[in-house]
C-alpha cells in the first residue's frame, strides 16, 4: 500500500536510516554536478537543482520548484559502493623460508542509497549476474550487496529526458525490481509530495517509522501519470528489436571506422557505465618483501585489456569501440541473458567527443 | 638479494633538466631507508658525495640532450650501465626545452639575448630524448614523475619483475577518484583524454584542465580532442600552446595536419650504445 510523504518526511527517512546504522549515499551538488556522495543528510539533497545533458555536455540549472530529486543521470552511478574502484584481494609477506597470506574479511558496512534511479537499480541486478550468478561468487561483492538498502526514486519530473533512453531498454523510468523502497516525487502547483512504496520487509519496517498518510487514488494516479509521461516523451531511444543479432552481424560495418575516428579511447564511457564490470588484477611487491594483489576498475578501451601473448589484439580505437558496443548491446545477452545497456545515457553525456551510442546503433541498423 | 654484497648498484644521471625528477626520488622520504637497504647508491650527486666506480647495474637518466658534450656523455653512460631507464618528460621526449625544435625557433639566435657571454655557450639546435641517442630499457613518465612510480620501478628492478606503471588515459583515473569531468561539466579545455595517467589526477581535482604533464597516453587521438577543444571555442593558437608544454616534442602530442620533427639526425649518436 502506498503512502504519501512530504519533504520533511524524506529528511526523517534519511535520519532514520542513519540511526539504523546505514552509511547514506545520496545526491548532492559537488564540483558543479549532481552526483552521489556518502554521508548524505536531508539538507544535502539538491533541492531545486536540475541538470541539462547532451552528448559531451553537462550543466546544472535552477529548476525553481524545490524538487529534491529533480536531476537525471548522475556523473557516475553509485556502483562504487558495491564494486569499489580499487580493492586489495590479498597480500603476502615473507616468514623465514615460507610466506604468509593475509586476506581481509569482506566489508560489512551497511550502505543505503537514496535517490537511486530505475536504470541504476536495473544495472545492479545485471552486475549481480556477473558477480554472483556464475560458477564463482565474489565474496566481497556478496557481502556489500547483502548490506545494501535501496531507496529508489522513479523518474517523474522531467519530460525531456536529454540523453536518457531507459524506456526503450525496458529498465525505467519506473523502478522495477531490486529496490527496498520506491518514491515518486510530485510537484503540482504548491503541492509537493512523495508517493512511497515498500518492496521488501526491510523497506516496510523503515517506512512504518516515517510519518505519512495512506495515498489516495488521486495521488497514486498522479504518480503513475507523471512516470508514464516521462516514458512517453523520452526522445532518445534504441530500437531493441533483434538488437543482439544486429550487433553480432555488424562486424564489417563501415560505421565503426567513422566512430573510431571520434573515439578517444579515454575509457570514460566504461567508467561511468553502471553495468561495466571489467577489472585489472595487479601484483606488486614492496622493498620489504610484502606482495599485494589489487583489483582495480579497468576498461576494454585500454591496450592491456586485450593484451595476450605477443601484444594487444585490439590496437585501434575502432576495434575497441566496436568491441565495447557489440558486447554491451549484443553479446551480453548471450553471456548473461540480458542486455548490457540500461539506457542511463551516461556514456553519451560523459564522452568528451560526444559519441552517442543510440545514434551509432541507429546508423548500423540503417546500413544493415 | 639475501646478501648485502649482492645489492645492485644504482646510478642517477642528470642531463638538461630542472632536477625535479631527482628530487622526486629524494621526496620518497619515508622509503629512502628501504631503498638504500635494497640497492647501493653508487652515483647520485644530488643525494650523496660518495661515488662508486662503474659499471652500474641500473642507471636512471634525467634530462634531455641539448649540448654536444651531453651527446657524448650519454653514450659513455650507456656503455657503463646494464639497465638504463629514462626519467621524466625531458629524458623521454626532450622536455619543454624542445620548443627550440619547432620551425621558426632558433636556439643559436636566442643565446646572445639570454647570456652575457654567449661565447661560453655551446648548444645544439635541438633538445632531444635520451632514446634518440641510445637504446634504453624503459621509462618513467611525468614532469616530474610520480615518486611512487619511481619506488615501483626500483622495487621491480630489485625483485626482477615488470613494473606496474600506467599507460592508460587520465580519464580513467579521474573517474576512479570520483572527479566530475571538467571538460564535460565545466567546458574547461582538458588534455586528460589523450594524456597518460599517473599524476594522481592533480589538476582536474582542483577544477583545472589537465595539461599533459605525464605525456601522451598509449593511443592518443589528438585529432578528436582538437575537434572538441574547437567546439569549446578555444582559439587555434591556444590549442597549439595547450599541447606544446612539457611533452611538446612527443609524437603523441602532434596536432592534426601538423608536420612533426625536423629530425636532428646529424646530431644524434643513436645506436652506439650497448646493453
Amino acid at each position: 500500500m502506498s503512502t504519501v510523504m512530504d519533504v520533511q518526511a524524506v529528511y526523517t527517512l534519511i535520519d532514520s536510516l542513519k540511526s539504523d546504522g546505514y552509511e547514506v549515499v545520496g545526491p548532492r551538488l559537488r564540483d558543479k554536478a549532481l552526483g552521489y556522495v556518502a554521508g548524505t543528510n536531508g539538507s544535502d539533497l539538491p533541492a531545486g537543482l536540475g541538470d541539462d545533458q547532451s552528448p559531451g555536455n553537462y550543466r546544472t540549472r535552477d529548476r525553481g520548484d524545490g524538487a529534491l530529486f529533480g536531476f537525471r543521470s548522475s556523473p557516475q552511478s553509485w556502483r562504487r559502493w558495491i564494486f569499489p574502484p580499487n580493492a586489495e584481494v590479498w597480500s603476502a609477506r615473507r616468514d623465514n623460508d615460507s610466506f604468509v597470506v593475509d586476506t581481509s574479511a569482506p566489508d560489512s558496512m551497511k550502505v543505503a542509497v537514496i535517490g537511486a534511479r530505475a536504470c541504476d537499480v536495473a544495472a545492479l541486478t545485471i552486475q549481480d549476474k556477473v558477480f554472483l550468478d556464475g560458477q564463482f561468487q565474489d565474496p566481497a561483492y556478496k557481502a556489500r550487496r547483502e548490506n545494501l538498502l535501496i531507496v529508489a526514486v522513479n523518474c517523474s519530473l522531467d519530460a525531456d529526458s536529454n540523453t536518457c533512453f531507459c524506456a526503450s531498454m525496458g529498465t525505467g523510468p519506473r523502478v522495477q525490481a531490486g529496490h527496498d523502497i520506491a518514491l515518486t516525487e510530485i510537484i503540482e502547483g504548491d503541492k509537493h509530495y512523495f508517493v512511497a512504496d515498500a518492496q521488501t520487509d526491510e523497506g516496510s519496517r523503515i517506512l512504518e517509522g516515517i510519518s505519512g498518510a495512506p495515498a489516495g487514488t488521486d495521488e497514486v494516479a498522479a504518480a503513475d501519470s507523471a512516470i508514464s509521461n516521462v516514458a512517453d516523451s523520452m526522445g532518445r531511444k534504441v530500437d531493441a528489436d533483434g538488437l543482439p543479432e544486429l550487433m553480432n552481424e555488424s562486424y564489417e560495418s563501415p560505421r565503426w571506422t567513422v566512430v573510431g575516428e571520434r573515439c578517444l579511447s579515454c575509457t570514460s564511457c566504461t567508467m561511468v557505465c553502471p553495468t561495466c564490470f571489467c577489472t585489472n588484477i595487479e601484483d606488486s611487491g614492496d622493498l620489504n618483501g610484502v606482495a599485494t594483489r589489487t583489483r582495480s576498475w579497468d576498461s576494454c578501451f585500454t591496450l592491456r585489456h586485450s593484451h595476450i601473448h605477443g601484444g594487444a589484439i585490439r590496437n585501434t580505437n575502432k576495434a575497441r569501440y566496436r568491441q565495447w558496443a557489440i558486447h554491451k548491446m549484443g553479446t551480453w545477452q548471450e553471456q548473461f541473458g540480458t542486455s548490457g545497456c540500461v539506457g542511463c545515457g551516461r556514456c553519451i553525456t560523459w564522452c568528451p567527443s560526444g559519441i552517442d551510442i543510440t545514434e551509432e546503433v541507429t546508423a548500423i541498423r540503417e546500413e544493415a | 638479494m639475501s646478501e648485502a654484497a649482492a645489492k645492485p648498484t644504482l646510478a642517477v644521471w642528470k642531463f638538461s633538466s630542472c632536477d625535479g625528477c631527482q628530487l622526486s626520488i629524494l621526496d620518497l622520504e619515508e622509503e629512502l631507508l628501504d631503498i638504500v637497504g635494497a640497492v647501493e647508491i653508487a652515483y647520485f650527486p644530488e643525494m650523496t658525495r660518495a661515488v662508486v666506480k662503474g659499471p652500474y647495474d641500473v642507471s636512471l637518466v634525467e634530462g634531455s640532450v641539448t649540448t654536444p658534450e651531453e651527446a657524448e656523455r650519454i653514450a659513455e653512460i650507456r656503455e657503463n650501465s646494464k639497465i638504463l631507464i629514462t626519467l621524466g618528460a625531458c629524458a623521454v621526449a626532450g622536455g619543454i626545452q624542445a620548443l627550440r625544435n619547432f620551425d621558426g625557433a632558433d636556439a643559436h639566435a636566442w643565446v646572445p639575448t639570454v647570456y652575457a657571454h654567449p661565447e661560453y655557450i655551446s648548444t645544439l639546435s635541438t633538445s632531444t630524448a635520451i632514446s634518440d641517442h641510445i637504446d634504453i630499457q624503459g621509462s618513467v613518465q611525468g614532469c616530474p614523475p610520480n615518486k611512487y612510480h619511481l619506488l615501483e620501478l626500483i622495487g621491480s628492478l630489485v625483485w626482477g619483475r615488470t613494473p606496474n606503471l600506467p599507460t592508460h588515459s587520465q580519464c580513467l583515473d579521474c573517474k576512479v577518484k570520483g572527479n566530475v569531468c571538467v571538460l564535460v561539466a565545466h567546458g574547461t579545455p582538458c588534455l586528460g583524454p589523450v594524456t597518460r595517467a599517473g599524476c594522481g589526477s592533480v589538476c582536474p581535482s582542483y577544477h583545472r584542465g589537465c595539461y599533459g604533464c605525464h605525456g601522451p597516453a598509449e593511443t592518443p587521438n589528438m585529432d578528436a580532442l582538437t575537434t572538441r577543444w574547437r567546439s569549446l571555442g578555444v582559439a587555434e593558437d591556444d590549442i597549439v600552446r595547450g599541447r606544446r608544454m612539457f611533452y611538446a616534442w612527443d609524437p603523441g602530442f602532434v596536432g592534426p595536419g601538423e608536420e612533426h620533427h625536423k629530425q636532428p639526425a646529424a646530431e644524434t649518436t643513436r645506436g652506439q650504445g650497448s646493453i
